[in-house]
């Protein structure tokens, strides 16, 4: 059986975790991780953080982090893109491995999880120095509903005050806050941010509402596997009522020129 | 392709791309999907359940070829439920029911779940129980609906006997383990348009029967597509697939 949209896109995959996949060594995972993909035809997948769930990663687990996705990425460089685990808790490791993973190593972003909230003066030097280093920013974003918001997690609204800060570096609002409605309007003015739609249930309107409001060129696809399928988050792309040539900047072209400007791959 | 978990009418907080019933089959049809059980999202919020249960009976007369079945909506807490339950069955001629219970304010072990069940076994009328519409966190200020606790519901079906029973939208807040369980002396089946993480059909069919899982979408709320994604990332063998897809939906609806 195969979807009637099946291998008529290229898709880069902005949002994946080893964390959850069967495997007795990281290269192990990688692999099962990309077998699954393949049944996609996802043709290169994004790595963030896969050896710990901690909220707050000391600097040992930020460096222990990022060496195994460095060891994960390494058969497969040419499908698989690392991004950097750094944490306003630790600014000076953080620049540490910003130097080590992305200046002089193979990893093409950063990540910002929920150690701390993305308005906090902290990230100005993390941001500083991964602007200058031309790597893709994404930030994790949530408007909770129900309470469970942790003391460091970031709305888009957050975001958004640190894009105000350097409206000459792009950031990516990841999940597009959950609550999809408040946060692609948090962030609609900002024409440095785009938002990825992984990590929330296939709610329809999503994608067409993103589109509407920021146009295509900002928004990107991403499923956050292995917590999420795949299958729930390709769905928000291709059940979606957009055109085939938006379809294809989310699933692939918009993150690709992202990348393409960190120097790191070949056009 | 047997869709056991789409909704007609409208969701109140957003348009939906497919919520215009036509719109709804024509989608459904173009992803593979053969018949859809239809729910009513006016069930979740009118107290006309009469009303409600017309109007679906009325749009699922008129699609094409029987492609959907309607599900009539039955609100224990209301008064004279009996009736609606009695028109449904004899007027509307419908298979079965769709429960909300939270939506419509109670708790499994309410003796009035009890006696919904009595009368839906009378009738021989299918029940397919909903636990939840959408994620907590991103439910609408004035509407904080918790998910349906399905711990009495063993305890009841016992009680009642022989109940054909469906949990629809159950895996974001009940684990597999208490699936597990729930299928133990039961014929309690459960959809997957809420079943998540990678290749989780695959992994699911580990812990819990084939037989025992059906094929939902949870459209127009959902994109349909992800639910026929999901059986594609599983990778699972020809005769599961077909299973899952239609023979377990179609032998539960048989067997009520
Ligand atoms: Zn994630």
């Amino acid at each position: 059986m195969n979807h009637p949209l099946h291998a008529k896109f290229g898709i880069w995959d902005l949002h994946c975790h080893l964390l959850g996949i069967p495997g007795r060594t990281p290269e192990e995972k990688m692999a099962g991780l990309l077998e699954i993909a393949d049944r996609h035809q996802i043709e290169r997948l994004c790595l963030f953080f896969s050896s710990t769930w901690a909220k707050n990663p000391t600097a040992d687990e930020l460096r222990t982090d990022n060496d195994y996705v460095i060891q994960a990425m390494s058969h497969w460089s040419d499908r698989v893109l690392g991004f950097c685990y750094v944490s306003p808790e630790h600014v000076e490791a953080s620049l540490d491995e910003v130097e080590r993973c992305v200046v002089n190593g193979p990893m093409v972003g950063i990540k910002l999880w929920v150690a701390q909230r993305a308005d906090a003066g902290e990230l100005d030097a993390i941001i500083d120095k991964a602007s200058k280093a031309k790597a893709v920013i994404f930030q994790h974003t949530w408007f909770k509903q129900d309470g469970t918001q942790t003391p460091g997690e970031s709305t888009p609204l957050h975001l958004a005050a640190l894009a105000r800060r350097f409206p000459d570096t792009h950031f990516i609002c990841g999940h597009a806050g959950g609550q999809w409605e408040l946060g692609i309007r948090a962030i609609r003015g900002l024409p440095n941010v785009s938002v990825e739609l992984a990590g929330s249930d296939p709610t329809a309107g999503f994608t067409e509402m993103a589109v509407r409001e920021l146009g295509a060129s900002r928004v990107i696809f991403g499923s956050d596997a292995a917590g999420r399928s795949f299958a729930s988050q390709l769905a928000k792309v291709y059940g979606a009522a957009i055109s085939d040539s938006d379809r294809q900047a989310i699933f692939r072209d918009n993150l690709r020129t992202l990348v393409l400007g960190t120097g790191k791959i070949k056009a | 392709m047997i869709d056991t978990n789409v909704y007609l009418e409208r969701w109140p907080f957003r348009r939906l791309t497919a919520d215009d019933s036509e719109q709804l089959v024509a989608t459904l049809k173009a992803l593979g999907i053969t018949q859809a059980w239809a729910g009513s999202f006016d069930g979740l919020f009118h107290r006309d359940i009469g009303g409600v249960n017309e109007r679906l009976s009325q749009k699922c007369r008129e699609s094409d070829d029987g492609f959907l079945i309607p599900f009539g909506t039955v609100n224990p807490t209301l008064p004279d439920w009996e009736d609606d339950l009695r028109r449904i069955d004899e007027e509307f001629q419908m298979p079965g029911i769709r429960l909300h219970p939270a939506y419509h304010g109670y708790m499994l072990d309410d003796s009035r779940f009890a006696e919904l069940l009595r009368f839906a076994n009378d009738r021989s009328l299918a029940v397919q129980l909903v636990v939840g519409m959408e994620d907590e966190r991103t439910q609408h200020t004035l509407h904080r609906i918790p998910s349906v606790d399905l711990s009495p519901l063993k305890a009841v079906l016992k009680e009642v006997g022989g109940t054909q029973i469906m949990i629809l939208n159950a895996f974001r807040s009940v684990s597999v383990a208490q699936a597990v369980e729930l299928t133990l002396d039961t014929s309690i089946h459960f959809d997957i348009a809420m079943l998540e993480g990678i290749a989780g059909a695959g992994k699911l069919i580990e812990s819990l029967p084939a037989e025992r899982i059906v094929f939902g979408t949870h459209a127009p709320l959902f994109y349909p597509d992800s639910a026929i994604l999901k059986l594609i990332e599983s990778g699972l063998p020809e005769a599961i697939l077909l299973k899952l897809k239609a023979e377990n939906a179609a032998n539960w609806l048989a067997n009520r």
